[in-house]
C-alpha cells in the first residue's frame, strides 16, 4: 500500500510543480513527474510478488508470472509521452526565441 | 461492411505518413490525397448512417477470438452512436480540408498541414470506433498531439502562447484519463469497455466508483471544455487556422470530449443519481458563463469560442437530464428524447459552429483582421460569406426553420417534461441571449461603416472556400429534416438505443 500512496504522492508533487512554477522548462517537468507516477502505478499493478518476466515455454505452468499486460502498456505509454514531452519543448523553445524568456509571466499577450 | 471499419483508421494514417515524403517531389499532392481520403470516408460514413441494414458491428483486431469468453482482443465496434460521430467527422474534415485548399495560400508548408489534419482525423475516428480503454487513450493522444501542432501551426507569439497552454492542460487531461484506466484495470483486470461493464456491475466499492468517475469527467471535461476546465478553449481555437478552429469546436471536442464521456459513463458505470447532478450542473454553467463571456467579446474567433463553450453546455445538459432520470428510473421516454435532443444538437453545432468558424475564416482572409470593431459593412461585397454567416447564426441562436431551434425545442420539452424547469427556463434565456451576440456579429462585420474600411480592395473569397461554406448553410436547413419520424428513426434512433441500451453494447463484442 505504501508504494501506491507513494506513487499518488509523486503525481500530486507534479501537479504542484504545473501550478506553481513560472517556468517553461519546470512546467515540463512537472508534466513528466505526473507521467512517471502514472507509470509506476501501472507497473505496480501488473505486479505479482515473487513473479517472474512472462515468458512461456511449452510444458510449462502458466503461474507465477507477472502480468505482462500493464508493461505493454507502460511501453506505449512511454512512447506517447516522449511525443508530447518533444512536443511541449519545441514550443518552448518557440516560444523562448519570440520572447526572450521563459517566464510565464512576461508571456500573456493572450487573455485565457 | 465490418471489414471496411479499419480503413476508417488506416486511410487517413496512411495518407499521413505518405504526404511528407511524396509531398516533397510531386505538387499538390498533399491537398489531392488528403481531401480524396476525406471525401472517400465521408460518403462512406453518411453512406453507413443511412443504409438501414447496417447493424451495429465490430471488428476483431488481429483474429483475436476470446478465451472462455474472456475477450482478448482490441475491438472496434461502430453502433449508432460511432456512426453518427464518424459521420460528422469525415464530412467536417473534407469540408475544412477543401477549404484549406485556398486559405492555406496565406501559410507556408502545406504538406505539414494536411499530414497533421490526417493524423488527427485518424485518431478522432479511432476515438469514436475502439471499445477498449487504452486502445481509447491512443487513439486521444493521436488525435490531441496532431491539435497542439495545428494550433501552433502559424508559430507568431499568440499562437505558440496558446499552444503551449493547450499542450499543458491538454497534457494534465490526458494523464488523468490514463489513470483513471489504470485504476479500472486494477479493479476488473481487463482493458475491454464492454468487459469492464459486467463486472463492475457487480462490484459495490462506492468509493472506487466515485473516484474513477471523477478523474474521467475531470480528464474528459478539460477536454470538453466544461466551465470550470475551459480556460485554454478560447486561446487555442481562435489562435489556430480557421479551418482546424472549424474542426476543433466542431468536431474534436465532441469526439474527445463529449463522445467518451457518454460512451464511458452509460456503457461502463453504472448510473448514479449524485453523478449524474454533477454532470447536469457542469452542462448547465458552461451553457450561461459561457454565452454571458461571448456577450462581451470583439475578437469574432473567440466569440464564437466562447459560444461553443455555451453550445456544448446545452449538449452535456441534455445527456445529464436523461442520465438523472434513467438513474432516478423514471420515464424511459422521456430520458430518451432528452437524450436524443442532446445528440441531436451535437450533429449541429458540428455544421454551424463549423460554418462560423470558416466564415470567420474568410472575413480575415479579405481584411486581414478579426476585431470586429475595425470590420464593416461587407454584406454587399461578400455576399457569399454574408449569407451563409446568416444563416449559421440564425441557426446557433434558434430561429425556426434552421436545425439548431429543433434541437434546443427538444431538449427543453424534454426538460419541461421531465420537471426541470430551472434547466428550461435557462436554456430558453440562454438561446435569447446567444441570438443578442450573434446579431451584434451580424451588425458589426456586415452592416456597420467602419472608419478602418477600404472598400474597393475587399472581394469574396476563392471558390473553394465558398463551395465548403454552402455546402455547410445547406445542411443547416437540410438537418432540419432528422426532427420527422422518418429521418430520425434512420439515425437519431439506433444511437439513443445503443447509449442507453448497455445490454445490447455488450453483446455486440463479447457475443454473449
Amino acid at each position: 500500500m505504501t508504494l501506491y500512496l507513494l506513487c499518488f504522492l509523486l503525481f500530486l508533487v507534479g501537479l504542484y510543480g504545473v501550478l506553481t512554477r513560472r517556468n517553461l522548462i519546470k512546467i515540463v517537468i512537472g508534466l513528466s513527474f505526473m507521467e512517471f507516477s502514472i507509470f509506476l502505478l501501472l507497473v505496480l499493478i501488473g505486479y505479482v510478488k515473487g513473479g517472474e518476466a512472462p515468458i512461456l515455454q511449452p510444458g510449462m505452468p502458466a503461474t507465477g508470472f507477472v502480468d505482462p499486460l500493464p508493461q505493454a502498456m507502460v511501453l506505449t505509454a512511454i512512447v506517447i509521452g516522449l511525443a508530447t514531452n518533444a512536443m511541449l519543448l519545441a514550443i518552448a523553445i518557440r516560444l523562448y526565441k519570440k520572447y526572450g524568456t521563459f517566464d510565464i509571466r512576461k508571456i500573456n499577450q493572450l487573455k485565457g | 461492411m465490418e471489414s471496411f471499419i479499419p480503413l476508417f483508421v488506416i486511410l487517413p494514417l496512411a495518407a499521413a505518413f505518405l504526404i511528407p515524403i511524396v509531398g516533397k517531389f510531386v505538387s499538390g499532392f498533399q491537398m489531392t490525397l488528403s481531401n480524396l481520403v476525406f471525401l472517400f470516408l465521408a460518403a462512406a460514413g453518411v453512406w453507413f448512417l443511412f443504409d438501414s441494414n447496417t447493424e451495429a458491428v465490430s471488428y476483431t483486431v488481429g483474429g483475436w477470438e476470446p478465451v472462455n469468453g474472456i475477450p482478448i482482443a482490441i475491438y472496434l465496434v461502430a453502433d449508432g452512436l460511432s456512426l453518427i460521430m464518424l459521420a460528422i467527422i469525415n464530412t467536417m474534415a473534407f469540408l475544412s480540408g477543401f477549404y484549406a485548399i485556398s486559405y492555406l495560400k496565406q501559410y507556408t508548408a502545406p504538406d505539414n498541414f494536411y499530414a497533421l489534419l490526417c493524423l488527427m482525423v485518424a485518431g478522432m475516428n479511432g476515438v469514436v470506433l475502439t471499445g477498449d480503454l487504452f486502445n481509447l487513450y491512443v487513439f486521444l493522444e493521436i488525435a490531441v498531439i496532431a491539435s497542439y501542432a495545428l494550433v501552433a501551426f502559424g508559430t507568431g507569439k499568440e499562437e505558440l502562447e496558446a499552444s503551449f497552454k493547450y499542450q499543458v492542460l491538454g497534457g494534465i487531461a490526458s494523464l488523468l484519463i490514463l489513470f483513471g484506466v489504470a485504476m479500472v484495470y486494477w479493479k476488473t483486470r481487463t482493458l475491454n469497455i464492454a468487459d469492464a461493464a459486467t463486472l463492475l456491475k457487480h462490484s459495490h466499492d462506492r468509493t472506487f466508483h466515485l473516484f474513477v468517475q471523477l478523474l474521467f469527467i475531470t480528464g474528459f471535461g478539460l477536454k470538453g471544455a466544461l466551465i470550470p476546465f475551459h480556460a485554454w478553449l478560447p486561446d487555442a481555437h481562435s489562435s489556430a487556422p480557421s479551418p482546424i478552429s472549424a474542426m476543433l469546436s466542431g468536431v474534436l471536442i465532441k469526439a474527445i470530449g463529449i463522445y467518451c464521456m457518454i460512451r464511458i459513463f452509460f456503457n461502463m458505470f453504472i448510473l448514479t443519481e449524485e453523478f449524474a447532478v454533477i454532470l447536469t450542473t457542469l452542462g448547465a454553467l458552461s451553457m450561461v458563463l459561457g454565452a454571458l463571456i461571448a456577450m462581451v467579446q470583439n475578437d469574432m474567433k473567440r466569440m464564437f469560442a466562447y459560444s461553443s463553450i455555451s453550445q456544448v453546455g446545452y449538449i452535456i445538459t441534455g445527456i445529464g437530464m436523461g442520465m438523472i432520470i434513467l438513474a432516478r428510473k423514471g420515464d424511459q421516454g422521456i430520458a430518451a428524447l432528452a437524450i436524443g435532443g442532446g445528440l441531436f444538437h451535437m450533429i449541429n453545432h458540428a455544421v454551424f459552429k463549423g460554418l462560423l468558424f470558416l466564415n470567420a475564416g474568410a472575413v480575415e482572409y479579405e481584411n486581414r483582421t478579426r476585431n470586429l470593431d475595425e470590420l464593416g459593412d461587407l454584406s454587399t461585397v461578400m455576399p457569399v460569406t454574408y449569407g451563409t454567416s446568416l444563416t449559421a447564426s440564425l441557426s446557433v441562436s434558434g430561429i425556426p426553420p434552421f436545425n439548431g431551434f429543433f434541437s434546443k425545442l427538444i431538449i427543453i420539452i424534454a426538460a419541461i417534461q421531465g420537471h426541470f424547469y430551472l434547466l428550461a427556463a435557462l436554456a430558453v434565456v440562454v438561446s435569447i441571449i446567444t441570438l443578442g451576440y450573434f446579431l451584434k456579429f451580424q451588425k458589426q462585420a456586415f452592416f456597420n461603416v467602419s472608419r478602418f474600411f477600404n472598400k474597393l480592395k475587399i472581394k469574396e473569397v476563392p471558390f473553394t472556400m465558398c463551395f465548403s461554406m454552402i455546402v455547410l448553410a445547406i445542411l443547416c436547413l437540410v438537418l432540419s429534416l432528422l426532427v420527422f419520424p422518418g429521418p430520425r428513426d434512420l439515425i437519431l434512433t439506433p444511437a439513443v438505443e445503443a447509449v442507453m441500451n448497455v445490454k445490447e453494447y455488450s453483446t455486440i463484442i463479447t457475443g454473449i
